[in-house]
């Protein structure tokens, strides 16, 4: 589902993020990557989720070379892609159930499909009384639960999350690991970004380890 | 299923164009002030392009007033002038030939003038005999001022007058003014469109986050761009409404004097109001200037906004 093959990303500032990096992610896969800040794993999300290109390398989506995607097929390739982030990006002057709706009127759904993909998505996270609060008035769990909600929503094959527990208690950050592991038992991709080592190594998944930007340890 | 995608896209305007109206009817004060900006500036070319078409209906009226006056020699008899008259009426180029013999001529100075008992004491009449003449209408100046020439070359006349030479200056001066009113109403609508560019342009960095969060859950520019585009659409709208309006309010406020002024000069001029071509090009200016204003802001700060 996502395979990188000899990926290089060198920044403006001579700075090399990622140095010959090759891995794959199988469909339905669960994963880790882990490492230290500054190892490189933001960056590597960035390129899936072509937030970022590669300097060198290819990376592969879906069957899809991101290399040669043309930039205005981007938006409808993040489509397909659900992204969860440590600071949930929700947009605070709307509605959770605005929020989440998002996507779906990106795609131009139609109104009644998006009441009921809404409320599946934030009953699956456990927010369905919620939908008229403002994130504001929302724990930092169900923010980012919403955040979850919202990455769902249109159903992506591939679900990425860049520290999705950074800011979460241990207890709040087992429910949301909880939660991508149910996403995945549907057959979503899940690959998670995460230095919470205590918690990833209670959980029987792959570990994809970057240490200044080369691949460090790929394993189960 | 075509059909309802249709259905969807338009809604999703209508929707967007709505919630970008009520965003404006958030901020009143903002809103307004642009606004008023914005219909001065359409209301100004507006203006000055009714009171333009008023004047030249006023030289429009006198046009057929575009008289020759021949002053014939004083040597001349009565007789000799009507026959001269009668031999003007055969030409092509002239409509109407009135004689009046120099007699007539003291009459009516008598009468206008109330000079009579200063006009009794002249020994002769120092008037000369007149014959008045209509050129031929639609004709160009040039032609006319041919006319003249030919008539002030005849052996009878002593002086051949175009009554109405100012009249032809009043027109260059329309002329000039109406040249300027383009140039006034092609700056002032760049001035509207940089107005509502900057608005927009503070519009997007106010929603920097939020054109982020679009685009990282899949919005395209284009569905960036909409809401930003009804905004300007609905400025340049509303000012268009606001400047036909005030519009109207100032024409109110002129066309009583106005109407004075035509009855004591006995004309039958009326104020043109051009309310209905105005109540139309006024918004309709104001829409595609928005639109435009808008567009431009986009697309030069939407491009540098991309998640990272």
């Amino acid at each position: 589902m996502i395979r990188f093959e000899q990926v290089y990303k060198r920044y403006e500032s001579q700075q090399e993020a990622l140095s010959g990096l090759s891995f794959e992610l199988l469909s339905g896969e669960m994963a880790f990557l882990t490492g230290h800040s500054g190892a490189g794993k933001s960056t590597l999300l960035k390129l899936i989720a072509l937030i970022e290109r590669s300097s060198h390398g290819q990376v592969i989506v879906n069957n899809q070379n991101l290399n040669r995607l043309p930039k205005w097929k981007i938006p409808y390739y993040r489509r397909k892609i659900g992204l969860v982030f440590q600071e949930h990006n929700l947009l605070h002057d709307r509605t959770v159930f605005d929020n989440v709706a998002l996507p779906l009127i990106i795609a131009g759904e139609n109104h009644r499909e998006i009441g009921r993909r809404v409320r599946a998505a934030l009953d699956k996270v456990g927010l369905l009384g919620k939908e008229r609060s403002l994130p504001i008035a929302l724990s930092g769990g169900e923010q980012q639960r919403v955040g979850i909600a919202r990455a769902v929503v249109n159903r992506p094959p591939v679900l990425l999350a860049d520290e999705p527990t950074g800011n979460l208690d241990p207890e709040l950050s087992r429910e949301i690991m909880h939660l991508f592991e149910q996403f995945n038992q549907v057959g979503v991709t899940v690959f998670i970004a995460s230095h919470d080592q205590d918690l990833i190594n209670q959980l029987p998944y792959r570990h994809i380890t970057l240490q200044q930007g080369r691949l460090a340890e790929n394993h189960s | 299923m075509k059909l309802l995608n249709i259905h969807n896209y338009l809604l999703r305007h209508v929707q967007v164009m709505l919630s970008s109206l009520g965003e404006l009817w958030r901020q009143p004060v903002a809103t307004s002030m642009t606004l008023l900006v914005i219909g001065i500036a359409l209301l100004l070319p507006a203006g000055l392009f009714v009171i333009l078409k008023n004047v030249e209906q006023v030289s429009g009226e006198w046009q057929h007033a575009n008289r020759i006056s021949l002053f014939l020699q004083n040597e001349i008899s009565d007789k000799r002038g009507e026959q001269l008259a009668e031999q003007l009426r055969t030409w092509p180029d002239i409509v109407e030939v009135s004689f009046q013999s120099a007699q007539q001529s003291l009459n009516e100075f008598r009468e206008i003038s109330g000079l009579e008992s200063l006009l009794d004491t002249l020994p002769s009449n120092p008037l000369p005999a007149v014959i008045v003449i209509e050129p031929a209408e639609d004709q160009q100046q040039e032609a006319i001022e041919a006319l003249l020439a030919r008539l002030a070359a005849l052996p009878e006349v002593d002086l051949a007058q175009l009554d109405m030479q100012w009249l032809q200056r009043l027109r260059s001066i329309n002329e000039t003014a109406q040249r300027g009113i383009t140039i006034l109403a092609f700056l002032l609508s760049l001035s509207v469109l940089l107005v509502i560019g900057n608005t927009i342009r503070l519009a997007i960095l106010n929603r920097q986050t939020e054109i982020r969060v679009i685009k990282l859950v899949g919005g395209t520019n284009t569905f960036v761009r909409r809401p930003f585009l009804y905004t300007g659409m609905w400025y340049g709208l509303l000012g268009g409404v606001l400047a036909w309006i005030t519009l109207l309010i100032s024409l109110i406020i002129i066309s009583g004097p106005i109407d004075e002024l035509a009855t004591l000069y006995d004309s039958q001029f009326q104020l043109k109001w051009f309310a209905g071509q105005m109540l139309f090009a006024l918004p309709i200016c104001g829409l595609l200037l928005g639109i435009l204003g808008a567009w431009l802001a986009v697309s030069r700060h939407l491009n540098a906004i991309e998640p990272s």
